[in-house]
C-alpha cells in the first residue's frame, strides 16, 4: 500500500506548500510534515504531501550494504 | 424586379457560441459550415455543397474504417480532438497495410460550445489532414442541448486501398516471428492524464498523436510479405494489443522490459501515479509482427522514418496454448503482461 | 529518478539472489509474510519470487487498505454519494471495488451520483471552497501513510471554517493488523517466521510500534523500502538472522524511516483523530481498537455523525478463501474461486480488488509460475 516516491525539492513557496521534480515531473504539493526542508532535499511524497526527508547517506549506506551483498552473492 | 441579397454577416468567432440552431439545418447552420468547416478544410468535394462526395474508382482492393473521439480534455500538449481524430483514423487504415485516401467528418457539438474553440479544432483538423494528403471530402454537423455533450464529439470515417499482395491481419502472428514497435510507449496518456482536472503535474511530454501512413509505406516497401501483423497500441497500451494479438493467432508472447522505449519522463509520470507504461495509450505507435529473418531490414526501414526512429525489436512470438504475454522484467524476473482489467486509474495505493 | 533506480539494478538483484540463495539453510523452510500491498506490487512486478530459492516463500499479508475495507463501509459511501446534495471525493483506488448487490462507486456515478477521483485531500478541499453549496465528503481510507494527510485537511477546514467539507473515515492501523495476524496464527498451518516491515507506514509511525512481534511473538521484523533490491536485502536480512536464532526489529529503510517516526505528523493524527472501539476488516473480521474516527473536536467534520451513518454489515461469498490468505494459511490458487469465478474483472473477495491484493497479483503477475510448476510436475509424472 501507500504508493509514495522520491521527488526533489525545487522551489519552496511558502504557505507550506513547495514544487517537486522527479525525472522531468513537476508538481506542488504540502510539505508541512517535513521540518526546515530546504532546496535540493529529497522527499518521500504520497498523495500530494511530503511524508519524510530522505537522509543521502543513509541511502549510500544501504546501497554500499547492497553491493557489498551482492559481491558475496556472486562469489558463492 | 431586383431585390436585394440580403448582407451575409460572419460568424463572431471571437466571442460567439454554438447554438441549438446551429444544427437545425437553416441559414445559421449553413453560416457555421461554411465559415468554420469549409474555410478549415477547403477542398473541391467539399465546395459543391452536396451531401456526399463522388470520389473516382479506386485500384486495388478498398479499405474502410471508422472511429469516434471523446478525449477530455480536448487540447492537450501536442495535440486536440481534431488532430487525433484525423489521425486515429489515419491509423486505422495504415494497419491494414492500406493507403488512405479519403476521410468523412461528424460533429456533435453541445449547445454553448465557443466558436473559438470550434474554429481551433477544425483548423487543426484542416491541417492534419493537409499534411497527411488525405482529404476531408464530406461531413455532418448535430447540436445537442446544454449538458449533454462534453464540449464536442467528433466521428471520422475513412477509406483506403489495399495491394492485392498485402494481407495483413491479428490472426497471423506465428512462433518464432519477431515484435517491433516504432517508438517510446505512453506519451499520449500522459500528455492527457497531466492536463486532467484534479490530477495536474507538469511535464515536457507531447501527445505523440502522428498519422503513421508514411512509416507503413515504408516498411511495406523494405519487408512486404514478411509483414504479417500491425497494430497502434491506443486505449490499453501495448499490453491490450499484445494480448488481442495473442488471442486471435492463438499464440503467446515473450518479450523484454529493457527493450520496450519509454521516455524518462513517462516513466516518472506512472511511477507517480501508480501505472504501468505499457498499459497508457499511444497514438501515433504501432506495433509490427514479421518473419524473424526480414526483422533487421525492417527495423532498420522503420529507423530511417521520422516516426520510427526509435524504433525496437521487443521480443518474438512463441507458442503457448495460453495466450500469455510473458516478460523478462528490466530487474531480472519474470511477470505476466495481462489484458487490463476496468479503466487504468491513478492509485494512491 | 534518484533514489529509484539504483534500488532496481539488475546486476545487483543477480548477485543479492546469489546471496539469499547461499544464506538460506537447505532443510529449512523460511516463511515471510511481506505485510504492505506495495511490497507485494514490487515482488510481483519485477518478478522476485522467481529470484528466491524455493525454500524462501513469500506470503503477501493484508496492507492492502482497499483490500481491508470492508463491503458495508463502501454501501455507506454509495448510499452517501446519492444524496443530491453530496458530492463524494475519492482516491480512484476505490472506484471499482464491489460493494453489496453488485454495486460500486463507479456505477453509483454512472447512474447519477456526483462522484470525482482526487489525487488528494488538498483537491477535496479546493472542491468544498469553490462549490460551497454542496456537501463535499471525502472517502478516507489508508493505513498510517495516508493518515497525516487526513488530518490535515480537517486541521486546515476547521482552521478555515470550510463548513461544507467532511471527512468519511476508514483509517486503520497497522501494528493492531499485525498482531490480529500473529494472534490468530492456527495450529496445522506452519507458522511465520518473519515479517517484511510497512516501509512508507514506518516513516510516520517508526519502527518502536512493532517491538511486541519480537517481545511476545518471538519473530523478526525487517522495515523495507518499496524497490525491488530494498525487498531482497530484507529477505536476507530476516534469513540471517533467523540463523542466527535472532529476532530483532532492523530497519532496512533507513534513508526515509528513524525509530521515532514522523513527530508532526504522529501530531498531526493525534490531534485529529482517536481510536475507535472496534472495526471490521475484511478478511480478518472485528479487530478491536484497529481503526481511527475524528474527536468530538473535529465531530463537525466528521460525515458519519453529519449524515448519521450506521454501517450494516455484509457478508462476503462464504466460498471466498481471502481470510485464510491474508492470514497466510492458504495461497490463491488453493481458493476454488480463484481465477473462475472471481478474476479482477469480477472479483468475487477482497484480495481480488485492488492490484495489490494478493490474488489480484497473483493473477495478473504469477499465474504463469503456476504453469510452469504444473508443466514440472507433468514431466516429473
Amino acid at each position: 500500500m501507500c504508493l509514495a516516491i522520491p521527488a526533489k525539492v525545487t522551489e519552496l513557496l511558502g504557505d507550506d506548500m513547495a514544487r517537486i521534480d522527479m525525472d522531468g515531473v513537476s508538481k506542488v504539493i504540502n510539505v508541512a510534515l517535513v521540518e526546515d526542508l530546504s532546496l535540493g532535499d529529497f522527499v518521500v511524497v504520497h498523495v500530494g504531501y511530503a511524508l519524510s526527508r530522505i537522509d543521502p547517506e543513509e541511502a549510500e549506506l544501504t546501497l554500499s550494504l547492497l553491493r557489498e551483498a551482492a559481491l558475496v552473492g556472486n562469489a558463492s | 424586379m431586383n431585390r436585394a441579397k440580403p448582407i451575409r454577416r460572419k460568424l463572431d468567432i471571437k466571442n460567439g457560441r454554438v447554438e441549438l440552431s446551429h444544427g437545425s439545418g437553416g441559414r445559421a447552420m449553413a453560416q457555421l459550415i461554411n465559415d468554420i468547416f469549409h474555410a478549415a478544410f477547403d477542398n473541391d468535394w467539399l465546395r459543391s455543397n452536396n451531401d456526399q462526395a463522388s470520389l473516382d474508382a479506386l485500384p486495388g482492393r478498398l479499405v474502410m474504417t471508422t472511429d469516434g473521439y471523446v478525449v477530455s480534455p480536448l487540447f492537450f500538449p501536442g495535440g486536440d480532438i481534431g488532430s487525433l481524430s484525423v489521425h486515429g483514423t489515419i491509423n486505422d487504415i495504415a494497419m491494414g497495410g492500406a493507403t488512405p485516401k479519403y476521410l468523412s467528418a461528424s460533429f456533435i457539438i453541445e449547445e454553448g460550445f465557443p466558436f473559438a474553440d470550434l474554429e481551433r479544432i477544425a483548423q487543426s483538423m484542416g491541417e492534419a489532414s493537409r499534411a497527411a494528403g488525405v482529404p476531408i471530402v464530406t461531413g455532418d454537423t448535430k447540436v445537442v442541448e446544454r449538458g449533454k455533450a462534453d464540449g464536442v464529439f467528433i466521428s471520422t470515417a475513412g477509406v483506403g486501398v489495399l495491394p492485392e499482395e498485402i494481407s495483413l491481419s491479428s490472426d497471423k502472428a506465428r512462433p518464432g516471428d519477431a515484435v517491433l514497435v516504432s517508438g517510446s510507449m505512453g506519451d499520449h496518456g500522459v500528455a492527457i492524464m497531466s492536463r486532467r482536472e484534479n490530477l495536474q503535474f507538469d511535464v515536457e511530454i507531447l501527445s505523440d498523436s502522428a498519422p503513421l501512413h508514411g512509416l507503413v509505406a515504408d516498411m511495406i516497401a523494405a519487408a512486404g510479405g514478411s509483414l504479417r501483423v500491425m497494430r497502434d497500441p491506443t486505449r490499453g497500451g501495448l499490453a491490450a494489443a499484445l494480448n488481442e494479438i495473442a488471442l486471435q493467432s492463438d499464440v503467446g508472447f515473450a518479450i523484454e522490459e529493457a527493450l520496450i522505449p519509454v521516455k524518462p519522463q513517462v516513466a516518472a509520470a506512472c511511477e507517480f501515479l501508480g501505472l504501468d507504461p505499457l498499459y497508457v495509450a499511444n497514438e501515433g505507435k504501432l506495433v509490427a509482427i514479421c518473419e524473424a529473418q526480414a526483422a533487421e531490414t525492417l527495423l532498420a526501414a522503420m529507423r530511417a522514418h521520422p516516426l520510427g526512429k526509435n524504433a525496437s525489436m521487443i521480443g518474438h512470438v512463441v507458442e503457448d496454448e495460453n495466450n500469455f504475454v510473458e516478460m523478462k522484467t528490466g530487474f531480472g524476473g519474470g511477470r505476466i503482461v495481462d489484458w487490463l482489467s476496468g479503466e487504468q486509474l491513478p492509485r494512491i495505493c | 529518478m534518484k533514489y529509484v533506480d539504483e534500488y532496481r539494478d539488475p546486476a545487483l538483484a543477480k548477485g543479492l539472489a546469489a546471496a539469499i540463495a547461499a544464506e538460506a539453510e537447505a532443510g529449512r523452510t523460511y516463511r515471510f509474510m511481506e505485510f504492505c500491498g506495495g511490497h507485494t506490487h514490487a515482488i510481483s512486478r519485477y518478478g522476485v519470487e522467481d529470484m528466491l530459492p524455493a525454500n524462501v516463500r513469500m506470503i503477501h499479508g493484508p496492507g492492502c487498505p482497499v483490500c481491508v475495507l470492508p463491503v458495508g463501509r463502501i454501501d455507506d459511501a454509495i448510499r452517501l454519494a446519492a444524496r443530491p446534495d453530496v458530492t463524494l471525493c475519492t482516491y480512484a483506488d476505490l472506484m471499482r471495488v464491489p460493494a453489496s448487490n453488485g454495486a460500486s462507486l463507479l456505477k453509483a456515478r454512472a447512474a447519477g451520483a456526483d462522484i470525482r477521483m482526487v489525487y488528494s485531500t488538498l483537491d477535496a478541499l479546493r472542491i468544498a471552497r469553490s462549490e460551497p453549496r454542496r456537501e463535499v465528503v471525502f472517502f478516507a481510507i489508508g493505513f498510517e501513510t495516508t493518515t497525516p494527510p487526513t488530518a490535515l485537511a480537517v486541521r486546515q477546514a476547521k482552521a478555515e471554517g470550510c463548513a461544507n467539507f467532511s471527512v468519511f473515515c476508514n483509517h486503520v492501523l497497522t501494528p493492531v493488523a499485525m498482531r490480529a495476524i500473529l494472534a490468530g496464527e492456527e495450529e496445522g498451518v506452519p507458522p511465520l517466521d518473519g515479517i517484511v516491515g510497512p516501509a512508507h507506514v514506518s516513516t510516520v509511525i517508526g519502527s518502536r510500534p512493532y517491538e511486541f512481534v519480537a517481545t511476545e511473538y518471538h519473530k523478526p521484523v525487517v522495515i523495507s523500502g518499496f524497490e525491488p533490491l530494498d525487498v531482497m536485502q530484507s529477505i536476507l536480512m530476516l534469513v540471517h538472522q533467523l540463523n542466527q536464532n535472532r529476532c530483532e526489529i532492523e530497519n532496512q529503510y533507513a534513508r526515509a524511516v528513524v525509530p521515532q517516526g514522523n513527530a508532526r505528523a504522529l501530531e498531526a493524527i493525534a490531534e485529529v483523530f482517536e481510536l475507535r472501539d472496534s472495526f471490521e476488516w475484511r478478511g480478518l473480521g472485528a479487530v478491536a481498537k484497529s481503526a481511527l474516527r475524528l474527536r468530538d473536536a473535529f465531530a463537525a467534520f466528521d460525515a458519519e455523525r453529519r449524515f448519521e451513518i450506521e454501517t450494516k454489515a455484509a457478508a462476503d461469498n462464504p466460498a471466498c478463501e481471502c481470510g485464510a490468505i491474508l492470514r497466510g494459511a492458504k495461497r490463491p490458487m488453493d481458493c476454488k474461486l480463484f481465477g473462475t469465478l472471481c478474476t479482477p474483472e469480477t472479483p468475487m473477495g477482497s484480495c481480488m480488488v485492488s492490484s495489490e491484493g494478493s490474488c489480484a497479483a497473483h493473477y495478473a503477475y504469477g499465474r504463469f509460475r503456476d504453469r510452469a510448476r504444473t508443466q514440472k510436475e507433468g514431466v516429473l509424472q
